[in-house]
């Protein structure tokens, strides 16, 4: 069976997501005494035209790219038709914007594929793309432009068309770190030629050990802080027993930097973390060092904690994510209401959900909202609630195994910038979904991110089918090249 | 390169289950524990939508009930009370905005017509809308109207039981509250240094005074140490506990029956009798008759303390503490701690001597109806302890009848009818007021009710004051002869 006629028959399931969660809705919405007919009508109405677009993007792909990885547009297609399903549960008139910006997407999905044939092109660009990429990330914080929502600078507003910038600059950001650590990723740190004689051995950790003690005993750390030291000038000294380069070592400081800027400026953990992860994860795959990641890491951790005891809406930030039930902070505007009712929502779930259309959303005869952002940030909160523990489950397997397929691609991949690239934009995406995901369900501090493919909001869409459209691209080169060369050796 | 990308995806893997993890900690390990926390609305709002159940008087006068407005989905029930602020305590309430208390809460399973997992499965395939089932209390209005008209303002409680059946027929405490002002007038009535939302039937724990010489005297009969002719030396002052302790008055009894020192409430007797028997037997007989645990009534565990010796910090000590037992067993206490009590558990005492020393556990609810008619739960009478034997409760009965017709209950007799009480007289604020007691049972050869009265901060005495409401209780309850 080829690719393409797996990728056909893996539309199968996203045609079954959307008819029965469609039929379900409407069932659950319909009045008493209204026909079988209208719901069979508009489960159809909706379900093929969202089925029309998914196969006519399948034979898109089978024209353009015929060798790419045969998973992912229908992982990505049954993500985007559970999210719709979700959207229109909660706002009908929302999930007919949606569907609009998923027409948009498409369209910027075909845009992409057809004017960058060679995605090899980017690396000349690089430079021009990561400063296009921090400039976006820059552009909530500019005036008149710019809006603040729950205390994070997320969004431009140009006239009536609004968006969330960093949902682009993460592909940027990813293009260029590829793009330069497939050049630097050798050179930043190298085994020396001569290996170290005993002494110099021993040196390398009876001195970092001493200093560790020594600012320990004098400053007087706690464990965590002891912790986080430790592992710091062990990675440092670890790095320094090779042979680092360190005139490379600029750019990546000056990301850390970035990283650093945005927690304080932006406000936004979350995109922070998603970042900066991005970047651990692409220069431990370039360097194979895991010195350097645990300087980054260490070097983020101890920023972000300085920051958190110095910056005031910093700390409010980590208060609100481990007290959410304080009854202070969930008074206070930007507190702990929206993470303290995305609990209360799964709490509502179960095992199995209370089906669709029975989630709580509103206070009944008020039309005041009990569950604040629903369509957006705390999406997830309303998957839990309704088809529950199981089927939120299912929601992250569909996820992961898009990473795995993002992976896949990265490994099949034939040169350094291809792997990079495609590693790269599949763990900013694991990231996202691990940001927000991990937000709502309390494991880290809930920030403004969406969900990918399932979360209201056009930027997200459109920057995702983008994210697609590269995969498939880096994907359909390496396929069809390892192709070639097993065709050759027969 | 490779190597990194797939370690990369095994750390997808680990994040993606640890955010199965957590979403399973929120919506199935600690899913209760959220439904409980007292912000989330949402236990609350779902159940606006169904009608609640009447609440009922023991004669079928309506407690509580709840108004539609609105159609379709957007339908939702409020309540009303139409008794207002006659059975606040007992009855409580329940708004979306303020939570519950009293029975809305602890019968709100009923009231909501909370159903077992198969049962909800098969109302579902019928399609019915779940409805709220009826509570019928034991609650006797009349009993209710005249406590609170005894007490006539001022602070304080009445509680009235069957001795027989643990029925709880009068549960009042003053400063009462209107349940329908709950929802605009909550934090005024939170703000009130008199607490009107305190229920002090349950949740008050006053110094009993004299009553609690009751409790003592049922130890020392039914432990065989002591019978009602003992005699004991009733002068004054006397040593206890290193501290000299006075009869009230000061006044000098001499060797006295044990009958004649509960008659006179003779403290130095009955701090005797406490010596000798000892912290561990009083306990045990304090335990018999429900103290120091909450009253196992069909009451929010929130809405009711135990009673028992407390220390200064308001902690429950057991006989090993090493109290003044001496003065606990007259009812005050010393540094270690002393005893405190609510007017619940002085009428269960009351009671338990009135049913031939068997307590009944109490309770508040007598049956539970179903929509269609159907009694889906009937309370029947159950014991709760056998606290002492029938011979000694005859012997103590008959001991605190004494008390009413010559000592210092007289003001409760009835007439035509006997009774049995006891007084009691704390002093609090430095002595400068009284809690004033009386515990009661009538009619004394035959006990039919039983009641606790407590008035809070009054210049009167026990039997001054509080014995006279008694009266008026049992003759709204039992009717002037003794017979309704």
């Amino acid at each position: 069976m080829s690719a393409r006629t797996r990728e056909l028959l893996g539309l199968v399931p996203v045609a079954l997501v959307v008819s029965a969660g469609f039929a379900a809705v409407l069932v659950s919405r319909a009045p008493a005494g209204s026909g079988v007919d209208d719901i069979k009508a508009g489960t159809l109405t909706y379900g093929l035209a969202f089925l029309g677009l998914c196969v006519f993007a399948h034979l898109f792909i089978r024209a353009r790219v015929p060798d790419a990885d045969p998973y992912l547009f229908p992982l990505a297609a049954t993500l985007a038709a559970f999210g719709l399903v979700v959207i229109y549960r909660i706002d009908p008139e929302l999930a007919r914007e949606q569907a609009q910006w998923f027409v948009i997407g498409l369209l910027f999905f075909v845009a992409t594929v057809v004017f960058l044939a060679d995605h090899s092109v980017l690396e000349r660009y690089r430079y021009t793309i990561a400063a296009a990429g921090i400039a976006l990330l820059l552009m909530p914080r500019l005036p008149l432009i710019g809006t603040q929502e729950n205390g994070a600078f997320l969004a431009v507003k140009i006239g009536p068309v609004q968006f969330q910038p960093a949902e682009f600059a993460k592909i940027a950001i990813v293009i260029f770190l590829a793009s330069y650590l497939r050049d630097t990723g050798d050179v930043l740190v190298r085994a020396r030629s001569t290996p170290l004689g005993g002494i110099q051995q021993a040196l390398f950790i009876v001195v970092p050990a001493a200093l560790v003690v020594l600012v320990v005993v004098a400053l007087g750390l706690g464990p965590a802080e002891v912790v986080l030291l430790a592992v710091f000038v062990a990675s440092v000294a670890a790095v320094l027993r090779e042979r680092p380069s360190l005139k490379h070592f600029g750019p990546l400081l000056l990301v850390w930097g970035l990283a650093m800027f945005m927690l304080l400026f932006i406000r936004d953990l979350g995109s922070s973390l998603m970042f900066f992860g991005g970047f651990l994860a692409l220069l431990y795959i370039a360097t194979a060092r895991l010195s350097l990641v645990g300087i980054g890491a260490t070097m983020f951790l101890g920023g972000a904690t300085y920051l958190a005891g110095t910056v005031g809406h910093v700390q409010d930030r980590i208060d609100v994510w481990q007290t959410p039930f304080d009854p202070k902070l969930l008074e206070q505007t930007g507190g702990s209401y929206q993470i303290a009712q995305g609990l209360f929502a799964q709490a509502d779930g179960g095992m199995f959900g209370q089906g669709f259309g029975q989630a709580l959303l509103q206070i009944p005869g008020t039309g005041t909202k009990i569950l604040p952002a629903a369509h957006t940030d705390l999406i997830y909160a309303v998957i839990v609630d309704e088809v529950g523990l199981f089927g939120a489950t299912g929601l992250i397997l569909v996820y992961l195994l898009f990473a795995a397929r993002g992976f896949k691609t990265a490994l099949v991949a034939g040169d350094g910038f291809s792997k990079l690239l495609a590693a790269g934009l599949t763990a900013v995406f694991a990231l996202q979904v691990f940001v927000i995901v991990g937000g709502v369900t309390k494991v880290i501090p809930l920030t403004g991110v969406t969900l990918p493919f399932v979360s209201y909001g056009g930027s997200s869409i459109v920057a995702n089918m983008v994210l697609l459209a590269l995969l498939l691209i880096v994907s359909d080169h390496a396929r069809r090249d390892r192709q070639r060369l097993q065709g050759g050796l027969v | 390169m490779n190597r990194q990308i797939v370690q990369l995806f095994g750390i997808s893997m680990v994040l993606f289950a640890v955010l199965v993890g957590f979403t399973s900690r929120w919506s199935v390990f600690d899913a209760a524990a959220l439904k409980d926390e007292p912000s989330n609305r949402r236990p609350l709002i779902e159940e606006q939508q169904i009608p609640r159940g009447l609440v009922k008087a023991s004669d079928g006068t309506v407690l509580a009930r709840s108004v539609g407005r609105g159609r379709g989905e957007n339908r939702v029930f409020s309540r009303t009370y139409p008794t207002g602020p006659l059975f606040s305590h007992a009855v409580g309430y329940s708004f979306i905005s303020r939570g519950r208390a009293g029975l809305e809460r602890s019968r709100n399973g009923a009231l909501t017509g909370e159903e077992s997992e198969f049962g909800t499965i098969f109302s579902e395939l019928q399609n019915r809308d779940r409805e709220g089932r009826e509570v019928v209390t034991t609650l006797d209005p009349d009993g209710q109207r005249a406590a609170l008209k005894a007490l006539g303002g001022r602070n304080g409680s009445i509680v009235a039981i069957e001795p027989q059946t643990g029925r709880v027929r009068v549960m009042v405490s003053v400063p009462e509250y209107d349940p329908n002002d709950v929802p605009e007038r909550f934090s005024a009535f939170n703000r009130s240094p008199d607490a009107p939302l305190v229920n002090r039937a349950t949740q008050s724990g006053y110094p009993p005074g004299s009553t609690f010489k009751v409790v003592t005297a049922a130890a020392a009969l039914d432990s065989g140490k002591y019978n009602p002719q003992s005699i004991v030396s009733g002068s004054s002052p006397r040593t206890v506990s290193g501290v000299p302790l006075a009869n009230a008055g000061g006044e000098n009894f001499g060797p006295i029956t044990l009958t004649d020192a509960l008659t006179n409430s003779v403290n130095t007797v009955w701090a005797q009798v406490g010596e000798s028997l000892g912290p561990g037997t009083l306990e045990k007989y304090m335990g018999r008759f429900g103290f120091n645990s909450d009253p196992p009534l069909d009451y929010p565990d929130g809405q009711m303390q135990p009673s028992g010796v407390r220390n200064a910090k308001g902690r429950l000590l057991d006989a090993n503490a090493g109290f003044d037992v001496g003065r606990v067993a007259l009812g005050q206490g010393g540094d270690e701690g002393t005893i405190l009590v609510t007017p619940l558990q002085m009428a269960m005492v009351a009671a338990a001597v009135g049913n031939r020393g068997e307590l009944m556990r109490p309770r508040l609810t007598e049956r539970i109806v179903a929509k269609d008619g159907r009694v889906t739960d009937r309370f029947r009478p159950t014991r709760q302890s056998r606290v002492m034997s029938e011979s000694s409760a005859r012997q103590l009965a008959q001991m605190m009848g004494n008390v009413v017709e010559e000592g210092t209950g007289t003001a409760s007799a009835l007439s035509g009818v006997k009774v049995g009480g006891k007084t009691g007289t704390a002093e609090v604020d430095n002595a400068t007021a009284n809690q004033a007691w009386f515990i009661a049972f009538a009619p004394l050869d035959r006990p039919k009710m039983a009641v606790a009265v407590t008035i809070e901060r009054t210049q009167g005495q026990g039997g001054t004051d509080a014995a006279p409401l008694a009266k008026q209780v049992f003759e709204a309850l039992l009717g002037p002869g003794g017979v309704r």
